[in-house]
């Protein structure tokens, strides 16, 4: 049972106490582009969350057996075969999609928070809990990039999921888009509201 | 020519990495509290990029492309699912390379640059800028035009952002905007700005 609890703690830790996004600055590069709609920061989660959990849990498997000087370079290959393998399934079954996520896909590789986790738990601790871990980080980069995504997507086009809520007046509706939230520039605005919301909720993540 | 130039203004301007494409923000952000790290890191970024981008258009163009390995006889061979991990080591061993010989010659600029080379192999702004590359399908000077214009965008971006923040250290903003939560309001303020030049 307590064996059960650590992992459940594992898990939700790293969505908001220990958010890679919101406090450790890790991963925003590829964060903020793929937010200007729901559909491509959720499949952008799902890509990430699936490459942290399998990367984490093949270099823990390998920790023992890696000399300290290459380790960097091993976890690179490691991931980048990862991405490769996500980047090809995409393209193979959801054309259209890994068009719209254009270079990101790619940019998983240099994702800090793929290669952070790898080195700062993966290498400390068993295949398990690194994948457990793993899936905890993607899931606290995906809940940052839907958030994101939701309020940009609601107010810049009126949809969610490229499903219309609030009618469009270009198409005869009430709602006016908000056209600010289409470009880029907005979703860092947005991402430093989240930031200020959470370290509202907990002060101890305050910078001073 | 004009179309060489076009490119430089474009990817300086335009489609400035960071800002627009928010393509290497974890070093961005991290190392712009001062100008003159800023300064050594938007070289560093400059440097690598003019090297890398065209030597990956070469590794594309005769390595990887379908058809490329015509001239070994083999032409049939489409290596380009390989692209990624290719990119990704010719990056690692350019930095590699590029620390030694800066070590080796230019001891001065070394103590500047030294800590920022290693840490740009994992910098999305470097892997960005060959992927754009491999994109848009741009020939061997091209590359070198973007190379040039996408490490001197990133440079800009990062001196100025390094120069804002240097003066908000003064500043009294709420608790828990402090720190982080100011610099992304300021570099979606810098984004704004930027765009307005796309009249040009």
């Amino acid at each position: 049972m307590a064996e059960a609890e650590t992992k459940t703690e594992l898990l939700s830790r790293s969505i908001f106490k220990r958010n890679p996004i919101a406090l450790l600055i890790l991963g925003i590069c590829s964060a903020l582009a793929t937010t200007g709609q729901m559909t491509t920061a959720f499949v952008m989660s799902i890509c990430v969350t699936l490459v942290v959990a399998f990367s984490s849990m093949a270099i823990s498997m390998v920790r023992n057996r890696i000399p300290g000087s290459v380790r960097i370079g091993l976890q690179i290959i490691v991931i980048a075969t990862l991405v490769i393998l996500v980047d090809q399934i995409l393209k193979a079954f959801f054309f259209d999609l890994s068009k719209q996520l254009s270079i990101y896909v790619g940019l998983i590789i240099t994702n800090c928070i793929v290669m952070g986790r790898a080195e700062g738990y993966a290498m400390a601790n068993p295949p398990l809990a690194s994948f457990v871990d793993g899936i905890g980080n993607g899931l606290g980069y995906g809940f940052i990039l839907m958030s994101v995504a939701f309020v940009r997507e609601l107010l810049g086009s009126g949809s969610v999921f490229g499903v219309e809520i609030l009618p469009l007046t270009t198409d005869g509706g009430w709602y006016l888009r908000n056209g600010v939230l289409l470009l880029p520039a907005s979703a860092f605005f947005l991402i430093a509201l989240i930031i200020w919301i959470l370290r509202t909720a907990d002060p101890g993540q305050q910078e001073d | 020519m004009a179309s060489y130039f076009d490119i430089v203004l474009r990817s300086i301007f335009l489609e400035n990495l960071p800002l627009s494409f928010f393509l290497g923000m974890c070093t961005f952000m991290a190392i712009s509290k001062r100008v003159q790290s800023a300064f050594g890191l938007g070289v560093a970024v400059l440097v690598i990029q003019v090297i890398t981008v065209p030597l990956n258009n070469l590794v594309l163009n005769y390595l990887l492309k379908p058809g490329a390995l015509a001239w070994a006889g083999l032409p049939e061979l489409d290596l380009s699912f390989l692209g990624l991990l290719t990119y990704i080591a010719i990056i690692a061993a350019v930095v590699q390379v590029l620390e030694m010989i800066v070590d080796r010659f230019l001891p001065a600029l070394y103590i500047t640059l030294g800590i920022y080379l290693p840490l740009l192999t994992v910098n999305c702004a470097i892997m960005g800028g060959s992927l754009f590359m491999v994109e848009r399908d741009y020939t061997f000077p091209e590359s070198i035009a973007y190379g040039f214009g996408s490490g001197a965008g990133f440079f800009l971006a990062v001196v100025c952002l390094g120069g804002i923040r240097e003066r908000l250290e003064y500043a009294d903003p709420p608790a828990g905007l402090r720190g982080l939560g100011l610099t992304f309001i300021t570099v979606g303020l810098m984004a704004m700005a930027f765009m307005g030049l796309a009249g040009l």
